[in-house]
């Protein structure tokens, strides 16, 4: 995952080159890689939890850094984009290109997957030609043991000319090799000799033309001959970069421009087509890495590949597919709302016995009710409703979900469902995005990075939030369990699990749906070219994948709600109890939205609760709550049937619980999330657009379900 | 020429396709390049996806799912 818009991109950049040493004793390390080569694992491996910016695990969508400590020095590490290539078709390809030219690291370690070298040669070959400080890292080489793969690194390094590590991120394997070796390239200990690609003739005699004028222009910072021969093949981006990071406008020097014009007729007047002259340099690359893969490469006749295949024959064949999709999904929610009961009672339990106390405290200390109410029944009972309520499943379902996530099957929901997103005009690396959202649709629009196309990203922007994040699921998910599963048993839960499900579904549909209409009105326009790789399946790291996603998924989040909670809990107080006339200021908006909240199946404090939960969505339930609580029904809440009779009592029916969920998955995209769809779109005309259209089709949903249901008189 | 050139998207699965022409230009050939097919690149049809559509590759060694719409301007020959 990585940044393709031109505008995030040079946004990013920005945030990139501030990688700045502290003290003049740091090194900046440069890291890039082939997507899917566990380059992100090495990352985290080397910087542990000491890293700079928040970016969603497992995934780089932004240039995250970390720091170590080896030696005596500091180590600043950035994490490039995964890209194939630097040859910058694509922003991201940009940014790590730049940050690798015009950035100035002590040296770029590149990471490789040894069961797929030939492919990954490709990139390191194209960063050796850019930069000499280059260290390889073949990381997955317990992979490539088990599928009887070997690689001769020694070998490897000899061809490369530059020093080559075999790890095993994962299992920590040859990291301390990596750390060593970096030592060794930074301080000058070892030096590289990187092999140079040789060119066709034509293409080396045009360089002669032009690289001593590069060369001389450049002053030496970067590579002469790799620039000489971008300019050539007319990359508008690299004259870009050489205006910004070192103030060299090529485009206006009237001697550059008459050299490169004599470079090209050179190639002009050959054999050599200078429209396709792409052709020929990407087929220098590609044989020479076919060729010291090669000889640096053994493959065994390992049937693993075959497992693969035999895999993936069962999870996207056109029989078991799409059900077995659906299948893994529905075992998720299952167990999540299954496993989540029993934590979560015992949590409130606690956390209201808490409340107790911090009662009998403010009690012994004198002080008024107001700023009790304030801060316990306001602040706290907030924060304590959100803990109990989201902490549990979020901390069985995001493990479970990573889990998939590690084991390489996101790629196949995405090769499942292109087919349907294609008939939508939209792109199939959407199903990715939306895989995302499901843990955060902030996180899922920051992803949409990956698609290409202007046109696909801005539909897979704006129907983001069709998809439930872990805000709403513990919404959806304590609704269903209350009212639809009808009893605690296997049965209830199962049935419970299903309506998550259903829920999920029509989420998808409205997205192919949504996605559909728009491209056939305001982004109009075909689909673009798909190519998605299929990563091998690989055993997932149980013990890693716990550990991470409960601190970078389960506690980011809740951190982010709890922050959330806490300000919005004592306003909601404040709204709750303070008085105008005869009731609150919550009653009174309540009152005023109610018809048109009960056209939609829902209450007017649903309504309020869904319009005060806007800075996260995880809130909603709790306003709900002190709303209804603020009435005056005073009800010590501590499990899931007392809120279940606290609704019942507002006069809660299965219709209400339906449309609340409706309207919880189609509704406008929380704070946040509309911040970043304004962060990455830089239009407020889009966040409008994203704002509006899951709130016109929440509305419209939640009408014909309530008025279909009260019409045939089931409701 | 060669007249058992087909697209691509025609190869029989489990079958192996030598690259001979690619007819596509511009941004879209360079993606094709970054993913390894040049001339004489060995592709071999892996599997189909549950609609038909797209059809996973093995390209030098990597696995690539593509759609016909791509698929079908390269001309391959099959072995």
């Amino acid at each position: 995952m990585g940044l393709t818009r031109q505008s995030t991109g040079t946004g990013a950049l920005k945030d990139t080159f501030a990688a700045r040493p502290e003290s003049p004793a740091d090194y900046v390390i440069a890291l890039a890689g082939n997507p899917n080569t566990g380059k992100s694992t090495v990352f985290n491996s080397l910087t542990g939890l000491n890293q700079h910016t928040g970016n969603w695990p497992g995934k780089t969508v932004a240039c995250a850094q970390g720091k170590y400590d080896y030696k005596g020095d500091r180590y600043l590490l950035v994490d490039l984009p995964g890209t194939y290539s630097l040859l910058a078709n694509s922003a991201e390809e940009q940014v790590a290109r730049d940050f690798i030219c015009f950035g100035k690291p002590h040296a770029t370690v590149v990471v490789a997957d040894a069961t797929c070298l030939e492919r990954n040669l490709n990139l390191v070959l194209q960063i050796m030609e850019m930069t000499n400080k280059v260290v390889l890292c073949v990381n997955l080489m317990d992979e490539a043991r088990r599928k009887e793969i070997t690689v001769d690194l020694q070998k490897l390094g000899n061809l490369l000319g530059i020093p080559v590590v075999g790890t095993a991120a994962r299992s920590g394997e040859g990291l301390a090799e990596l750390k060593e070796t970096m030592h060794k390239v930074v301080s000058g200990e070892v030096k590289t000799k990187p092999r140079k690609i040789l060119y066709d003739d034509i293409l080396e005699r045009a360089v002669a033309k032009i690289l001593p004028l590069v060369t001389d222009l450049t002053g030496g910072s970067v590579d002469g001959k790799w620039v000489a021969l971008r300019l050539i093949d007319g990359d508008q981006a690299l004259l870009d970069s050489l205006r910004s990071h070192l103030h060299l406008d090529l485009a206006g020097d009237k001697i550059f421009r008459q050299k490169l014009a004599a470079a090209r007729s050179v190639i002009s007047e050959s054999h050599l087509d200078l429209n396709n002259l792409r052709d020929s340099i990407v087929t220098s690359l590609i044989k020479t890495a076919e060729k010291i893969s090669r000889e640096a490469v053994i493959f065994g006749d390992s049937t693993r590949s075959q497992l693969d295949r035999k895999l993936d024959g069962i999870l996207t064949s056109r029989l078991f597919g799409i059900p077995a999709m659906l299948g893994l999904l529905g075992i998720i929610f299952w167990l999540t709302i299954v496993g989540a009961n029993i934590p979560s009672t015992i949590l409130a339990n606690g956390l209201f016995w808490l409340e107790e106390q911090l009662t009998f405290f403010f009690i012994r200390l004198g002080t008024p009710s107001w700023l009790h109410g304030m801060l316990v029944t306001g602040m706290y009972r907030t924060l304590a409703w959100v803990i109990s309520v989201m902490l549990p499943p979020m901390a069985i379902f995001f493990p479970l979900f990573t889990l998939l996530e590690d084991f390489g099957y996101l790629p196949r929901v995405a090769f499942n469902l292109d087919y349907y997103f294609k008939k939508a005009c939209a792109h199939g690396k959407q199903a990715l995005t939306m895989c995302m959202g499901f843990g955060c649709n902030a996180a899922g629009i920051i992803a949409c990075r990956i698609i290409d196309s202007p046109r696909e990203r801005l539909i897979a922007t704006v129907t983001n939030n069709f998809v439930p994040c872990n805000g709403r699921f513990p919404t959806l998910i304590a609704l269903a369990g209350m009212f639809l599963a009808g009893s605690a048993n296997f049965f209830g839960s199962a049935v419970a699990a299903l309506a998550v499900m259903a829920a999920i579904v029509l989420g998808i549909t409205t997205t192919l749906f949504v996605s559909k209409l728009l491209s056939r009105t305001v982004l109009k326009g075909l689909p673009s070219a798909f190519a998605l790789e299929l990563p091998p399946y690989r055993r997932p790291q149980v013990g890693r994948i716990i550990v991470r996603s409960i601190f970078d998924r389960t506690l980011y989040v809740l951190g982010r709600a709890a922050a959330v909670a806490a300000p919005a809990g004592l306003l909601i107080w404040l709204i709750a109890n303070i008085r105008v006339g005869n009731a609150s200021i919550l009653s009174h908006c309540a009152h005023f939205l109610s018809p048109f909240a009960s056209a939609l199946g829902l209450d007017g404090y649903i309504l309020m609760a869904f319009i005060l939960g806007l800075p996260a969505n995880e809130i909603v339930i709790p306003v709900l709550i002190m709303g209804y609580m603020a009435k005056g029904e005073i009800l010590e809440l501590g499990s899931l049937e007392q809120m279940r009779q606290l609704f019942l009592d507002n006069g809660w029916t299965w219709l209400t619980a339906v449309c609340m969920m409706l309207f919880s998955l189609n509704h406008w995209p929380c704070g946040t999330t509309l911040w970043t769809i304004r962060k990455e779109t830089q239009s407020l005309k889009w966040t409008l657009l994203s704002f509006l259209v899951p709130t016109a089709a929440g509305i419209v949903l939640c009408f014909i379900v309530a008025q279909g249901a009260r019409l045939l008189g089931i409701a | 020429m060669n007249n058992n050139l087909v697209p691509l998207s025609e190869l029989p699965i489990g079958s192996l396709g030598i690259v001979k022409k690619l007819a596509v230009e511009g941004a879209a050939r360079r993606r094709m390049l970054d993913l390894g097919l040049i001339l004489d690149t060995a592709v071999e049809s892996l599997l189909k996806s549950p609609a038909g559509d797209p059809i996973a590759y093995r390209i030098r060694g990597a696995v690539i799912a593509l759609r016909p719409e791509e698929a079908k301007k390269l001309l391959v020959e099959v072995r």
